[in-house]
């Protein structure tokens, strides 16, 4: 199938124009249930086959993500350096090419617009990659420097390849001292002719890497890849599969766990860093960056809310729950769940949320209050939840360099 | 090794001065650099032909706030007080006006304008109040703010329930509108629109050109005075004063930047590469030159940047100095008349159409001016027997399409002098030399942005709270040690001193404690 055909609108009933990802053509192939929903603009799947199989490939062998519609800026110039580290919350000087950072932006009130992955293509360009789209912000972030921003959101094709079996597939690909890169390490490699980027990065918790490439090589990118995965559990996954291994890595979606701050209209609904949980990505050496000022009063005056990870007994998942503290036998409500699961591989009933301050310090005992349905009629349990520390997903493969051979 | 100062001022500007003089009263040890070779900024006396000499910009003392004259003990000689204005018509039946009396027009409006400036005078009163404090803030407030925010309420209610809602009605409305309801007199009605446009981006249907018009009253009413030797020498007494007061003032120093040392100000360097160093750097450059270019948006938030980059100040308000070899010959007027403000702004709607280019980036081909002949009450300004016209032409947009070409001026030149003619016929003959200056000079010259003489259009949106921009509003930038205290904070720009004694009261209060 051409590539041109897949730039093209999908035809869909309202006037509602969803974009094709490069890799459409290989996606709709696979897809048996015709589960599609919007994704920035794209249509994006739920689940191709089996949400619950895809999602076992992550764990078990390789999934292959499609995150073509993830906002994607460009950042070149003499100050980029300078530009990025005042944009972020963390310490920009100590990413050096060829390295990429988790990291938060915020806005002149310590309010977090978004956050994403700054990667350090080489010296003095970067490439920031983020679940909203942020042009206008990062335009003005550019005033009185020597730095150019670019969108290639529908420029640049990337897949997450993830899952133990990931490392084996990017050998059989044939990228040279592949085994070298760390974690949060990306290299460059030829192929066919174009140039590709691999970053050892990814949403689930898990050993895997993103491929980045110009879109007119991603078919070719796709099938290279399948036919190097073969014989290693190589499937495609949709959103669903991947939604459920980043609530088990503990990682935040935009919009769901935190409201972009540019996005909220009523006073208090947007979130700090610190109420996220980034503490460890704020660094107050640095001696300006956006929200620098607000951040150091929160600091002082202390935070309102925090962002907490549950363990939840029994094995009801607890979608948007109220979560409450029981003291003296009284009940108060302080906070409530914004992402919720079963994890299959961790036998745990997980889950992320928000509560006020002081409450959820790690090891404190909360409630949640679970609604469920079971042949129509409605229960409700009271379920203990302890608020942990660690991610619920973490396996030491994640991190092992080189990677194990599975 | 570098001098070290309580206080550094970048400027002599007015301003700059005053706040120079209050710190230094305070016994703060004080350092004001200026980029000219005089002190004054755009409030100079400048020699723009041989022999002949004018003040650069604002030719008119009238909004010089009591307090500040109090507190540095100022002696300010005037050349002529109490200044009457003539609207002037072609067929020579001016129409004269000076505090709340006229004469040329009905009874009616005479009656009428003694009500409205009655009324104007009583609301900027109110106004002045809060000219001379800074504004409160109203989201994390200390005491002081809410102090003053209550003190704002009951001053409003003050006015009478009636009088109350004159005001919030008036503040945000035109002037065209008040005008035409309120006189039949176009020459009047224009002329009154003039007052309120005048140094502005804003014409008389333009929101807010009520608040442009009490601001100008803000500190005497409107009464207007010519200060003896110009604009320059009124500067000059307040750098006496600052001096007297122990500031050491050095001209000819042009700042290239502010000096940030782990994200506060430390101290500046100039043109010549010196360094001065001081945890109070006081800014009397206007905000977008303060932080776009002296501090480097690299240094303080993305979202301040961008208001700072939003503030709108193009300058529209044009400057002519003409030497001539006598006074002209006017219909109407008298030798005596030529001592008044003389105004040319024959009905609103010639405003208005003198604005309309503008808002394309094209000059008025049928200019409104407001002239004065400092050299009739000052001789010191001119050889004898000669005279300057001084006259604020608009509009003339600082981002003309085209830019500002030797033909665009020339061609612009000859619209004001064309203009004037129409009034004194013998006026062109009677030229020896002529000097303009556009907003883009005034931009070079005196190193404003925009070339706007406030340093940032005085609408309600950069006002009060929100000037220079939301969250700075109280003289203190976004960037610890800096400070700004020029027009371009509370409470705008006029020679007032406000806003240099308003910063030097808050850098005081914040040292002290």
């Amino acid at each position: 199938m051409n590539t041109e055909f897949n730039q093209q609108p999908a035809p869909v009933a309202v006037e509602q124009r969803r974009l094709r990802s490069p890799f459409y053509s290989r996606l709709s192939a696979l897809d048996r249930l015709n589960t599609w929903h919007e994704w920035k603009g794209y249509t994006s799947t739920d689940a191709l086959y089996d949400a619950d199989l895809e999602y076992f490939a992550i764990r078990n062998s390789t999934g292959v993500f499609d995150l073509t519609p993830m906002t994607k800026y460009r950042i070149r110039g003499a100050d980029s350096l300078d530009y990025v580290d005042r944009l972020v919350t963390r310490d920009m000087r100590k990413i050096r090419a060829g390295r990429v950072a988790y990291a938060v932006w915020c806005n002149d009130q310590g309010q977090v617009i978004d956050d994403g992955t700054l990667f350090h293509l080489r010296d003095g360009e970067y490439r920031l990659c983020s679940q909203e789209r942020h042009l206008a912000w990062l335009t003005a972030a550019a005033l009185g420097l020597d730095v150019e921003i670019t969108e290639e959101t529908h420029e640049i094709a990337a897949l997450a390849v993830q899952g133990p079996t990931s490392f084996s597939v990017m050998k059989n690909m044939g990228f040279a001292g592949i085994e070298e890169l760390k974690p949060f390490g990306l290299a460059h490699f030829d192929f066919q002719g174009r140039e590709l980027m691999v970053s050892r990065t990814g949403f689930t918790g898990d050993l895997g890497y993103e491929l980045w490439i110009e879109k007119g090589a991603a078919e070719a990118l796709w099938d290279a890849l399948f036919e190097a995965g073969k014989l290693h559990g190589i499937r495609a996954i949709g959103t669903s599969a991947l939604d459920l291994a980043r609530i088990e890595a503990g990682f935040l979606t935009a919009g769901v766990d935190f409201l972009p701050a540019d996005g909220t209209v009523r006073s208090g609904r947007s979130r700090s860093p610190f109420e996220l949980g980034l503490d460890w990505l704020v660094d107050f050496k640095k001696p300006n960056f956006n929200g620098r000022r607000a951040l150091a009063e929160e600091k002082r005056r202390g935070s309102t809310w925090r962002l907490v990870k549950l363990d939840i007994e029994g094995n009801k998942p607890a979608h948007h729950s109220y979560i409450y503290r029981q003291s003296r036998g009284r009940r108060k409500q302080v906070g409530f769940i914004t992402s919720a699961a079963w994890s299959p591989v961790c036998k745990q009933n997980v889950a992320l949320g928000t509560v006020s301050m002081p409450h959820g310090a790690p090891g404190e005992e909360l409630l949640v209050e679970i609604y469920y349905q079971r042949e129509m009629h409605w229960s409700r349990v009271m379920a203990k939840a302890t608020v942990v520390e660690k991610p619920f997903w973490d396996p030491p493969r994640r991190r092992a360099t080189p990677p194990g051979v599975y | 090794m570098t001098e070290r100062y309580d206080a550094i001022v970048i400027g002599a500007g007015h301003n700059g001065l005053v706040c120079a003089a209050v710190l230094a009263k305070a016994g703060k040890s004080v350092l004001v650099l200026e980029a000219n070779a005089n002190v004054g900024g755009a409030a100079r006396t400048r020699e723009f032909a041989d022999g002949y000499s004018v003040s650069s910009c604002a030719h008119l003392l009238y909004q010089l706030q009591p307090d500040v004259i109090k507190d540095l003990g100022l002696k300010i000689d005037v050349a002529a007080k109490s200044i009457g204005t003539i609207a002037l018509a072609a067929d020579g039946k001016h129409v004269r006006y000076s505090g709340g009396s006229v004469d040329g027009v009905s009874n009616a409006d005479r009656d009428n304008f003694a009500a409205f400036h009655r009324r104007m005078a009583r609301f900027s009163d109110l106004l002045q109040t809060y000219v001379n404090r800074p504004p409160p803030r109203l989201a994390q407030g200390s005491s002081r703010d809410m102090a003053t925010l209550a003190r704002l309420g009951f001053d409003l209610r003050r006015l009478g329930k009636t009088e109350m809602r004159a005001f919030l009605r008036l503040i945000g409305m035109n002037i065209f509108d008040e005008v035409e309801e309120r006189f039949e007199s176009p020459l009047l009605r224009g002329a009154l629109s003039l007052d309120a446009a005048l140094g502005t981006h804003l014409g008389p249907r333009s929101p807010n050109t009520i608040l442009t018009y009490l601001y100008r009253l803000c500190g005497s009413h409107g009464t207007l005075s010519a200060p003896a030797g110009g604009m320059g020498a009124v500067t000059e007494r307040i750098a006496q004063a600052a001096r007297d007061r122990g500031a050491v003032i050095r001209t000819g120093q042009p700042v290239r930047r502010v000096i940030v040392e782990n994200g506060r100000a430390a101290g500046v360097e100039t043109e010549s590469g010196e360094t001065f160093s001081s945890w109070t750097v006081v800014s009397n450059a206007d905000p977008k030159a303060t932080i776009m270019s002296l501090v480097g948006a690299r240094h303080v938030e993305t979202g301040f940047v961008r208001r700072v980059h939003n503030i709108r100040m193009r300058g529209n308000a044009a400057k002519l100095h003409l030497a001539l070899d006598g006074l002209p010959a006017i219909e109407g007027l008298e030798k005596k008349d030529f001592g008044e403000r003389l105004l040319i702004a024959p009905d609103p709607n010639y405003v208005e159409r003198a604005f309309n280019p503008a808002k394309y980036g094209e000059y008025s081909q049928a200019p409104v001016l407001e002239m004065t002949f400092p050299t009739f009450r000052d001789g010191s300004l001119a050889p004898t027997g000669k005279h300057v016209l001084s006259a604020i032409v608009q509009y003339a947009p600082h981002d003309l399409k085209g830019g500002w070409t030797s033909e665009a001026r020339e061609t612009f030149r000859a619209a004001a002098i064309d203009t004037i003619a129409q009034y004194a016929p013998d006026l062109p003959s009677r030229i020896t030399a002529s000097e303009l200056l556009t907003p883009e000079d005034i931009e070079k010259e005196f190193r404003i942005t925009g070339g706007h003489w406030h340093h940032g259009e005085l609408t309600l949106d950069q006002f009060m709270f929100v000037r220079p921009v939301v969250g700075a509003a109280q003289y203190r930038m976004p960037l610890d040690g800096l400070w700004l205290c020029g027009a371009g904070a509370h409470p705008g720009g006029g020679i007032s001193g406000a806003a240099g004694r308003n910063a030097a009261r808050m850098i005081l209060d914040e040292t002290a404690s």
